[in-house]
């Protein structure tokens, strides 16, 4: 499912928006899980999951065809952990 | 970083400001944009949100696992877990923002970075 697939079938269950809204209101959700991610907060949500960032370390790394060193510097990651319950339920059908 | 958590409420309001809608039904959509990515999720589908990442269901094999306490030899069933992959986009910005706040915090200490460091935050 992509994000277009995701905003029809929502406009399909809700007849009285405006498709375009349905769309502002999805970009809404994933942009808020982002600013909230940028600013280094964590986004929990049950029984779904939760997103954090974390914090690598600048290392020496090498790059692998030529054996060269190569500074990498620090940077932060985004993480998701998939909550309890839709673990569960992955694994109860099928 | 300030460390405080979102949660769905802050979702919900975060539409309810944007779109115009009532509390109630922005609390609902909120709600139904999870439920319909975890349905997809569950029939196996992969979930992909452009700009922000994708979400993959993975199976995974039996193998033997160990009771770290106990030292005794457990088997892993076969399972199935979610892989989340974020987007370039996603990972840029998370990392400017940080970036931009290490040039805060280093500028009032180090007006000149001398260049020193390779890792020198663009602004």
């Amino acid at each position: 499912m992509t994000k277009s697939e995701l905003i029809l079938k929502l406009a399909e269950r809700n007849p009285h928006l405006y498709q375009r809204d349905v769309e502002r209101i999805v970009s809404t959700v994933f942009d808020e899980i982002t600013s909230a991610l940028a600013r280094g907060d964590r986004v929990e949500l049950r029984g779904f999951g939760a997103f954090s960032v974390k914090r690598r370390q600048s290392r020496t790394g090498r790059n692998p065809r030529t054996g060269e060193a190569v500074q990498v510097s620090e940077k932060a990651v985004p993480f998701f952990k998939t909550g309890k319950e839709l673990r569960e339920k992955l694994n109860t059908k099928g | 970083m300030s460390g405080t958590t979102v949660t769905r409420a802050d979702l919900s309001e975060a539409v309810y400001q944007e779109v115009g809608l009532s509390r109630n039904d922005s609390a609902n959509l909120v709600e139904t944009i999870l439920n319909e990515m975890v349905e997809s999720l569950t029939r196996g589908e992969t979930v992909k949100i452009s700009s922000f990442g994708s979400f993959s269901v993975r199976q995974k094999g039996q193998r033997i696992g160990r009771n770290p306490k106990t030292g005794e030899e457990v088997p892993i069933l076969p399972r199935k877990v979610l892989v989340f992959r974020a987007s370039h986009v996603l990972k840029n910005k998370i990392n400017r923002a940080l970036s931009k706040a290490a040039a805060k915090a280093a500028a009032p200490a180090a007006p000149t970075p001398a260049g020193a460091t390779s890792s020198a935050p663009k602004s």
